[in-house]
């Protein structure tokens, strides 16, 4: 913890009785005050930062650390790999010397993972199919987030929207999100877009749902009701005072709704309405090589994007976790 | 007590009026060839009698209401028309549902079996070795996708016990890796929040007081923790149920397992909207009921739950 100045408390009151002095009208007493970073600076300040206490502690955390570097090394490779040397197209079939589709070549020096049933080359899949994956869990994250907290502030904050909140909640959390995942993807045409929908339809409410109710306990503290005497507005309120005490738990659900969204998309893909073949994604090719479970000479095509998918599903597990405990405050001593 | 059930009834029984008229409304958008089994061959104007037969050319509400009529009248949810041509899909449905409800009551006993010790070692060892390895198996059950690991339990497995991939409804150890697979996200689950409010628990005033006065250290964490921690517990209860009801489609279907899970993979790819929208619709009640039991349960293991006022949030 920082030095926190003592507020000049002099000063304070020598300006008080000089607006006294000049007998400023009522009004003119009462008007709000506007908001000025110098005069918050001149009571009290500490040397004491959020963020750099929360960094702190998250690199304090060897395991996570390490799994960060691992992911950003992962989404960064997806991005370079179709640009390294001796790549293959994920799309184009690779033939042989005599013209036919290069069938179920296991692992060599060519074709570093192989290749499938149709001749395509199974490491340039692996990881297109991991930068889709990847980005699917990370647009629903976002967009969960985005509307829940909107939503979620909306509800807790304005108190006549919150009957009509609660009862749209208790219908729609009653439906079990796969039924919608289902029915959605079912319905529109199978794609990228489609999935990221179905997804974010029913992922926003539980965030809404929390952030209505840390809204509901925090926007009637003192100082928020102090806030909003001084004329502070809502929006700022807001912004100010109720969002940064939910970051740690708003970051925490982002980081574990990617892997649940990467987890879905294998799912939906397994019932047939996932995304189209011409598209690789982790769910797919996890698809394709579970079909080869009878034939254990083929399980190579089934093993690699299970590893992948793993290592990105814990590794979002944990650096979520890892930093919501950084990002809680009373682990910053 | 009897106002709350009562309120909480009619708030289930409207909720689940609403929930299916949404999915009601939402399967008439799908494309109109889910409801004949050989379209290519069908001429125009026996597609357009087709429809009128079936009534699907009449106005949203009107096909809604004949519908909820059909429903609490004759108990009837439509025609399967491609599945099974002609079949009335309540029928078809009939022998699926015991075999899914011993699948998922099964799973959820084990769950318990397994869960509820393994959060108590790990409170009672917490921060040694049993501990970790605990925390490892919840990070890895909750982090990797349960569509990932259920496959490669059924490709190990199936080696392990000599257990054949055909699924034997009569013989019991063709059970044993559908209901395994399905209870350890349960397991987990219950294992990593019993951990949390026994360790809350463990750290009150009352425990020191019985330590210092001497008690035996598994009295104390059996009678007095373990009994304290287990009925905030109760609340994931419905969780759990909905994570089965889920469970089972994927399950179901990965073993051929004859259920109402696998039934529904099995009708999504042939396209059957009949069948889509009674199963659907049999999953919605399901979940609402297993919601509507979880509170009850609630307020039976608690009494100090505020009747007046939880109606509103739960």
């Amino acid at each position: 913890m920082g030095l926190i100045k003592h507020p000049n408390l002099e000063q304070l009151e020598a300006s008080c009785t000089e607006a006294l002095k000049n007998n400023l009208s009522n009004e003119e007493l009462f008007a709000f005050s506007e908001f000025d970073q110098e005069e918050v600076e001149r009571t009290g300040v500490s040397n004491y930062s959020y963020w750099r206490s929360t960094l702190r502690a998250f690199t304090r955390n060897k395991l996570a650390m390490f799994l960060l570097a691992l992911t950003a090394l992962i989404v960064i490779f997806t991005f370079i790999q179709p640009y390294l040397p001796n790549q293959f197209d994920p799309i184009l079939a690779s033939n042989d010397a005599n013209g036919l589709p290069l069938k179920n070549q296991p692992p060599d020096s060519v074709h570093w993972l192989g290749t499938n049933d149709i001749g395509q080359d199974l490491w340039a899949r692996l990881w297109s199919g991991t930068r889709t994956s990847l980005f699917i869990g990370i647009a629903v994250a976002c967009i969960e987030a985005a509307v829940g907290i909107l939503m979620g502030v909306m509800w807790g904050y304005l108190r006549k929207l919150d009957f009509l909140f609660t009862e749209i909640y208790n219908v729609l959390d009653n439906i079990p999100s796969t039924i919608t995942l289902i029915l959605i993807s079912f319905i529109l045409k199978p794609g990228i877009g489609t999935i990221i929908f179905a997804m974010s339809l029913t992922g926003w409410i539980g965030m809404a749902r929390f952030v209505r109710n840390q809204v509901l306990i925090i926007r009637d503290r003192d100082y928020n009701v102090a806030s909003r005497c001084l004329g502070t507005s809502t929006w700022r309120i807001i912004m100010k005072n109720l969002l940064p005490y939910l970051v740690s738990v708003i970051m925490l659900r982002m980081a574990l709704s990617i892997p649940a969204a990467i987890g879905s998309e294998v799912f939906i893909t397994y019932i047939g309405l996932g995304l189209p073949a011409t598209i690789p994604s982790l769910g797919n090719l996890i698809n394709v090589g579970r079909k080869l479970i009878p034939n254990p000479g083929l399980l190579y095509q089934l093993i690699y994007p299970t590893i992948v998918l793993s290592i990105v599903t814990v590794s979002f597990y944990i650096i979520g976790n890892a930093f919501s405990d950084a990002a809680d405050p009373k682990n910053h001593l | 007590m009897a106002a709350y059930l009562g309120k909480r009834f009619l708030r289930s029984f409207l909720t689940l009026f609403i929930i299916l008229s949404i999915v009601f409304i939402l399967v008439r958008q799908m494309p109109i060839e889910g409801y004949f089994p050989n379209i290519e061959k069908m001429t125009e104007e026996q597609i357009q009698n087709g429809i009128e037969q079936m009534g699907l050319d009449q106005p949203m509400p009107v096909q809604l209401f004949n519908f909820f009529k059909n429903l609490i009248t004759k108990g009837d949810l439509g025609t399967s028309r491609i599945y099974r041509n002609n079949v009335p899909v309540t029928e078809i449905l009939a022998p699926k549902i015991p075999v899914s409800i011993k699948l998922g009551s099964l799973s959820l006993l084990v769950s318990l079996l397994f869960g509820l010790p393994m959060g108590t070692l790990m409170a009672k060892y917490k921060g040694k070795f049993f501990d970790h390895l605990g925390t490892g198996f919840i990070v890895l059950i909750n982090a990797v996708p349960a569509a990932v690991y259920y496959l490669f339990i059924q490709l190990y497995g199936t080696e392990l016990f000599g257990i054949s991939l055909l699924f034997d409804p009569d013989k019991w150890t063709s059970w044993i890796l559908p209901v395994l697979s399905m209870s350890l996200g349960n397991t987990a689950y219950y294992a990593m929040w019993l951990r949390r409010y026994m360790v809350d628990e463990s750290q009150k005033d009352y425990v020191m007081l019985a330590r210092i006065k001497g008690a035996d250290e598994n009295r104390i964490m059996f009678r007095h923790v373990f009994r304290n921690s287990f009925v905030p517990l109760a609340q994931y209860i419905p969780t759990s149920f909905l994570n089965t009801v889920i469970g089972s489609i994927y399950i179901e279907s990965l073993y051929s397992i004859p259920g109402m899970g696998g039934l529904l993979v099995d009708v999504i790819k042939k396209q059957d909207n009949a069948m889509i929208q009674g199963i659907v619709l049999l999953f919605a009640c399901v979940g609402v009921i297993g919601l509507l039991l979880g509170d009850i349960m609630m307020v039976i293991l608690d009494p100090r739950i505020n009747f007046s006022k939880k109606g509103g949030d739960r």
